[in-house]
């Protein structure tokens, strides 16, 4: 429903169209331009890497594109849906289903076991109990950790915490991952696992991946590198 | 949909050691609350279940209590042939006339002395109150120096014992027997015989009060129209029942303001920490407030879960406090009742109305305690909910 609600014309092939984007705080009576006119196109299956220091504005930009802030001027349309023109309520739905979110500390719910995490965003759709377990399952399965699905948080290792957050991003299919900074609190060995399956979610299963990263190695596996400098896209 | 519930009732279960305050603290609140409510009730209890509904009691017009007033026997005996009056087995009117004293007895707790009703009565009085029962022992015998006590001041009254006396002026009565009456104020009074007493008080022929039982219950407000139309009768006929719940109505209404007064006051404070501890629960989980928004879940939901927590948590502590509460239940004391001037013993009672009262007291608890820490998660940006550690 909330996707129709503000359909745009997309431009060829973007799935995520960032246009003229500016986005400002105001700290106190200062404004502070935190991106400063960014256009971004991303095709439909692309893996993005958004790179640059910190306060550059990739973490803005990555809240942006996953509806979880609004620009100060400009658009932000993901799969033809202005995300700035829905309401509050329309927009949580949307995010539900259109969005899936790979945290750099994983935020997993600790006490809930690994299945009921990755089980929550199916919580807001019509499934039965079932078919939702089921789901989360499968989901588990994919990413590895099927024979976990009733550990919690505190007893897997950070990567495979990270791999049920993957999970949870994937369960209800959403057409983008968004990643922020998905590798920062892993060790090598660990954060290599988690980009081989980021690249294997984008290969075989098509899913379009914005990743914002410090970590150049991270960076070499998107198919595409932006860099951000001071609120402008650098390159 | 709302945020699953067993991610609130783990939480709670998790940060235990947070929510116990919270808990105990409300806990505490309906305890007290419990307690000062069952000595209100019980109070008020002891007195409605005194008298009965079909009899009429009649006393002075403006008297406050039985002590005051005055039926003279010439009208006694113009009221109890009345038509009205039910008669017994043996064609005789069922009616009692009583006179009432207050004595000084010491209290088995400290020894300090405290009053007691001393009410001389026919014998006839048994079958017209109704609900008295000699537990121990036996009647009183007409005629001698023997009297009957009430059984809760057997163990509030130093020597209310069977065998015991009862000492009034150079008098020494000799406890016979001891009575129950349905937990009605009558079980805080000594009973002896009209004609040995009533002579030893000196109070002439009359009585301080007479009750009659009523062929119909109906028929009291005419009988006490007809007393009122007798220009020498300054008297009055009510229901016995109710004129004996009326007594309880200033003592009970002070220990329900009290009960009200001390429920309000804990209660703010249990409030704020609740409020606190529910603060406490939304800082420590900013980031899940956050990482459920980002997933999907509404402002509403976000309220509606923080707001089952705590009402969760109050229903707990509201448990908690009725329990802490319940051994007082039946506990026995007894309070000075303004109107006879003397000790109305009563037991403690914590009643269905009671333990839902303070259960909804414990939920308004933890209602009010909740919505500001949880409209506060609600509302925080998701992009400032995700940075919190």
């Amino acid at each position: 429903m909330s996707a129709q609600l503000h359909p745009v014309a997309r431009t060829a092939d973007a799935l995520v169209d960032v246009r003229n984007v500016v986005k400002t705080y105001k700290r106190d009576t200062q404004e502070l331009t935190v991106l400063n006119g960014i256009s971004l196109q991303v095709p439909e299956g692309e893996f993005v890497a958004l790179m640059g220091p910190s306060g550059s504005g990739k973490t803005t930009l990555l809240n942006l594109v996953a509806g979880i802030d609004r620009p100060t001027s400009g658009q932000v349309i993901v799969a033809g849906t202005d995300v700035a023109k829905l309401s509050e309520s329309e927009l949580a739905r949307w995010r539900s289903r259109s969005v899936g979110f790979i945290f750099q500390f994983y935020n997993l719910i600790p006490v809930l076991s690994a299945v009921e995490n990755v089980e929550l965003p199916l919580l807001l759709t019509s499934l039965g109990k079932r078919e939702r377990r089921d789901r989360a399952l499968t989901a588990l399965k994919v990413v590895g950790l099927a024979d976990r699905s009733s550990h919690y948080p505190r007893q897997l290792s950070g990567g495979q915490e990270q791999r049920v957050a993957i999970a949870r991003a994937i369960v209800a299919d959403p057409k983008v991952l968004v990643a922020d900074e998905p590798t920062g609190d892993l060790d090598s060995r660990s954060a290599e696992e988690i980009l081989a399956l980021m690249e294997t979610l984008n290969r075989e299963f098509k899913k379009t991946i914005v990743m914002v990263t410090h970590d150049p190695r991270a960076a070499d596996r998107a198919h595409t590198q932006h860099h951000l400098e001071k609120g402008v896209l650098a390159g | 949909m709302a945020v699953p519930i067993s991610y609130n009732i783990r939480n709670v279960r998790q940060r235990w050691q947070v929510t116990l305050l919270a808990i105990v603290g409300i806990a505490m609140v309906v305890a007290v609350f419990t307690v000062i409510m069952s000595m209100s009730e019980g109070f008020r209890l002891a007195l409605r279940a005194t008298g009965r509904d079909d009899n009429a009691i009649i006393v002075q017009r403006g008297s406050a209590s039985e002590l005051t007033s005055g039926v003279p026997l010439d009208q006694r005996n113009q009221i109890i042939v009345d038509d009205r009056v039910a008669r017994g087995a043996d064609g005789q009117p069922l009616a009692s006339w009583d006179w009432v004293i207050v004595i000084s007895a010491p209290k088995v707790t400290d020894g300090q002395p405290t009053n007691v009703t001393f009410r001389a009565v026919p014998p006839r009085a048994y079958e017209v109150r109704g609900g008295i029962e000699v537990v121990e022992g036996r009647k009183y015998t007409p005629g001698l120096d023997e009297v009957i006590v009430g059984r809760r001041l057997t163990d509030r009254i130093q020597g209310m014992h069977l065998g015991g006396t009862v000492k009034y002026q150079k008098k020494e009565f000799k406890i016979v027997g001891i009575f129950t009456n349905d937990g009605g104020a009558f079980e805080s009074e000594i009973w002896g015989d009209y004609d040995v007493i009533g002579a030893l008080f000196q109070r002439g022929p009359g009585s301080n009060s007479l009750v009659v039982r009523m062929k119909d219950p109906q028929d009291i407000p005419a009988l006490d129209r007809w007393i009122r139309d007798q220009p020498q009768m300054q008297l009055q006929a009510l229901s016995e029942r109710k004129y004996y719940a009326d007594q309880a109505g200033p003592t009970a209404g002070a220990l329900k303001g009290l009960a009200s007064l001390v429920a309000i006051i804990m209660g703010i404070g249990a409030v704020f920490g609740a409020m606190n501890t529910m603060y406490a629960i939304v800082a420590a989980r900013t980031r899940e407030i956050g990482t459920l928004r980002a997933l999907g879940f509404s402002r509403t939901s976000i309220l509606l879960s923080f707001m089952m927590e705590s009402v969760f948590l109050a229903v707990i502590a509201g448990v908690l406090g009725c329990l802490l509460a319940f051994p007082m239940n039946g506990f026995s004391t007894g309070t000075g009742q303004t109107q006879s001037f003397s000790e109305i013993a009563f037991a403690f009672q914590i009643t269905p109305p009671i333990l839902t009262i303070g259960m909804l007291f414990a939920v308004v608890m933890g209602v009010v305690g909740g919505l500001l820490p949880a409209w506060r998660g609600a509302r925080m940006p998701i992009t400032t909910a995700l940075r919190e550690a």
